[in-house]
């Protein structure tokens, strides 16, 4: 099958490697493969023309340097790019008004509904804002109904606009209830459309002038090919959306949509869908994008996805224990439950450095979730002690733990061996300089 | 009907057709001999019509191979030249996968694909097809994962006058099935659609609840399911092959449905489906009614990809 953009870059870099300067010849080979690249994960044809052009004035005007090497230049330029043309940070959309009305449009498909209510659940938590979910997608059948549905399963308060089939009467209602009832953010569904539906952009160009929302969110389907250009292009031309949600994140799609889309249109995507469950929306990080599009490893999206699972003085009591490097079978056990509450392991190996070589091809499957299941299930039938002090475990009390998990000898024995592994390589991170981490990592 | 079908095509085509133009249409209208540029050109233009980057290669690595041996020397045979390898493609696939013809009752179809494709609308335009083809219809509404998504096919339903099982959101889609070919035994249908939930081919769990789906009804219908469609919206990119791919390796894909070519994206991405799984399409959906779910042409398609004047 096709190779992901992250393998593609890491073979141009590879080439790269071990020249001693950059030259024409080098950059030309290095730019017909990120071309590759970049086509083959369905980035616009146009936009991959400008994006190399950029590359390539920029590689040829830096000053060879001779402490780096000529991948790590190029793959400097690439990411920087990358970044520019993703938007240079995340943004952090201001829902203050009275009320803030944001607008969801986009094409049939691409997600609007669901990340209404997502974003509803989102700006309720994450802003501690009171938002209204308003639907009014009046064409398909039971949107009205789903948006409802999903509104109750939030816990927001949604508009029943099942027996009106206007959707400007619909937004003058939402209005009037913001307004009467004190919700803060308004979140108005639209119905999916095909750009070139003249009749329906005129609707939604109606709706704009009685909304006046703060927000025009075009939503946007990460598996879209190079269509992509031609939809954002005709509904910003038509609406001046100002943000774009990036949907269907959690698939296997190499997402060049998130780049045509940010190049064309000039404006940030502010969310990305990553996920089934209300709760699956996160605030899109263009570094990290690029960086996991150049196989950096999405580090920093791992990191809060472990803030949030990892318990605040467990984490902190580990850190402590590595650094003296007295990481044990308890804390081994912390780390498999909270990677369980992290999510789905193949998501989070991904976010890894490296880890995407190491994953067998197809991903993690569930053998290997249940594996790690048993290894928790070993754990938990040691005792403290056995736990705090690894090395007691023998013969005897390795057959005890055996019964007691429902396991075997031979896997107690492996999981020893992985934790003294593990141990190893946390003594090294330990000692490493953070700087240094970095720049091996490719960030710095 | 398959005049329909490019008037259709065509106004949706329009768009897709000039910027494919732009970049390929002077190479096809100039005279001369065919030069590397030209050849560079028609390799972005499908790579821009959303055909992908190998097939679009090996397409004009073809061609240059014609050209290096004689058979190809100027620009008036190029654009025969590409016709001809295009529907070579989509007619190998057709043929690769046979429509199963075989009489059993009742005959079950599954709807497949990932979210937001159009299952539930082709659940009942297909639904309407076949019953205006003489066939008694039994819809199942097997998403019970989406909300509303039972709703959504009940309007449906109503609108072409199909009867319809279904449960409550969050049933075992599995008992769905069972049930309306239970149902469909006893009274005689003649046909059963089943409608399944749009997932992410990548999350392993919900991929294995439709091979549950699968099981129930080969299980409780001989040869069944005889049709699996997947549903693939026209505006996806090179993903659709790794959704074809993993969607026939969960529930074994016959054909495909276009959906949504009403707007300006052709569906490329079947060119390459059909390269390199030879899965043949079956059915286009080109509008909003009950009745714009059309049989594929794959003349009408490569004739509207190509046609110079239009």
């Amino acid at each position: 099958m096709l190779e992901s953009l992250q393998e593609r870059l890491a073979r141009v870099t590879k080439t790269l490697r071990g020249e001693g300067h950059l030259t024409e010849f080098h950059i030309d080979a290095a730019l017909r493969e990120i071309r590759t690249a970049l086509l083959g994960a369905d980035v616009s044809v146009d936009v991959v023309a400008r994006f190399i052009e950029r590359v390539r004035r920029q590689a040829l005007g830096e000053e060879v340097l001779s402490s780096v090497t000529p991948a790590q230049m190029v793959t400097r330029i690439v990411h920087e790019e990358l970044r520019m043309l993703l938007g240079e940070k995340t943004v952090d959309l201001d829902f203050k008004g009275y009320p803030a009305v944001v607008m969801m449009v986009g094409l049939q498909g691409s997600g609007k509904t669901t990340n209404a209510a997502k974003m509803a659940c989102w700006i309720k938590e994450k802003k501690g804002l009171f938002p209204l979910l308003v639907p009014a997608d009046t064409s398909r059948p039971a949107a009205r109904e789903q948006l409802l549905i999903l509104g109750e399963q939030a816990g927001i308060p949604t508009i029943d606009s099942r027996d009106m089939d206007d959707p400007e009467e619909i937004a003058r209602k939402a209005l009037r209830e913001a307004s009467i009832k004190g919700y803060q953010v308004l979140i108005f569904d639209t119905a999916g459309r095909l750009h070139i539906d003249d009749e329906l952009m005129g609707q939604l160009q109606r709706l704009k002038g009685i909304l006046k929302p703060k927000h025009i969110l075009f939503v946007a389907d990460a598996m879209t090919g190079q269509d992509a250009v031609r939809s954002a292009k005709a509904f910003h031309e038509q609406l001046d959306i100002t943000g774009v949600v990036l949907t269907k994140l959690d698939g296997d799609a190499r997402g060049g949509a998130a780049l045509s889309v940010s190049e064309v249109v000039g404006r940030p995507i502010v969310f990305a869908g990553i996920g089934e469950r209300l709760g699956d929306l996160e605030q899109f990080h263009p570094d990290r994008m690029a960086g996991r599009i150049l196989g950096m490893g999405d580090v920093l999206t791992l990191v809060e996805k472990a803030q949030n699972a990892v318990d605040e003085s467990k984490a902190k009591r580990l850190e402590a224990k590595m650094r003296k490097n007295r990481f044990d079978l308890e804390d081994l056990r912390d780390q498999l439950s909270s990677l369980k509450k992290m999510g789905p392991l193949k998501q989070v190996m991904e976010m890894m450095p490296g880890m995407d070589k190491m994953m067998p091809t197809g991903g993690v499957n569930e053998a290997q979730e249940r594996q790690l299941r048993r290894m928790e299930a070993c754990i938990d039938s040691m005792t403290p002690r056995e736990r705090r002090h690894p090395q007691i475990l023998n013969g005897s009390r390795k057959k005890r733990v055996a019964k007691g998990s429902g396991t075997s000898v031979e896997e107690i024995n492996r999981l020893l061996r992985q934790y003294g592994q593990m141990r190893k390589l946390m003594k090294r991170l330990g000692k490493a300089d953070p700087r240094q981490l970095k720049r091996q990592l490719g960030i710095g | 009907m398959a005049g329909a079908f490019v008037k259709k095509l065509k106004r949706g085509l329009f768009m897709t057709h000039t910027e494919f133009l732009e970049k390929v249409g002077e190479t096809f209208q100039r005279t001369g001999p065919v030069e590397p540029q030209h050849l560079d050109r028609l390799e972005t233009a499908l790579i821009a019509a959303d055909a992908g980057v190998e097939l679009s290669m090996s397409l004009v690595d073809g061609l240059r191979d014609e050209i290096r041996k004689g058979r190809l020397t100027t620009t008036e045979e190029l654009r025969p030249a590409v016709r001809r390898r295009l529907l070579e493609l989509l007619q190998a696939a057709e043929n690769a996968e046979p429509i199963d013809l075989s009489n059993e009752k009742p005959r079950v179809t599954l709807l497949v694909g990932v979210n937001g494709t159009g299952k539930t609308t082709t659940a009942a335009k297909l639904a309407k097809r076949r019953m205006d083809n003489g066939a008694t219809v039994l819809l199942a509404a097997a998403d019970t994962f989406r909300a509303a998504a039972v709703e959504q096919l009940q309007v449906w339903a109503r609108r072409v006058g199909v009867p319809l099982i279904h449960q409550h959101q969050g049933a075992d889609p599995a008992a769905v099935v069972y049930d309306a070919l239970a149902s469909a035994k006893s009274k005689g249908f003649d046909e059963v659609l089943v409608d399944t939930a749009g997932r992410l081919h990548t999350h392993s769990n919900l991929m294995k609840e439709l091979e549950k789906v699968r099981k129930v009804a080969s299980r409780e219908v001989a040869g069944a399911p005889h049709e699996v469609l997947l549903v693939l919206d026209a505006t996806t990119g090179s993903n659709g092959i790794e959704q074809a791919q993993r969607f026939g390796a969960t529930v074994g894909v016959s054909g495909v449905v276009l959906t949504k070519l009403d707007g300006t994206a052709k569906g490329g991405v079947i060119l390459a489906i059909a390269d390199t799984l030879g899965l043949p399409v079956r059915w286009v959906g080109v509008g909003e009614d009950a009745d714009d779910l059309l049989p594929f042409d794959d003349e009408d398609l490569v004739d509207a990809l190509l046609e110079v004047e239009a």
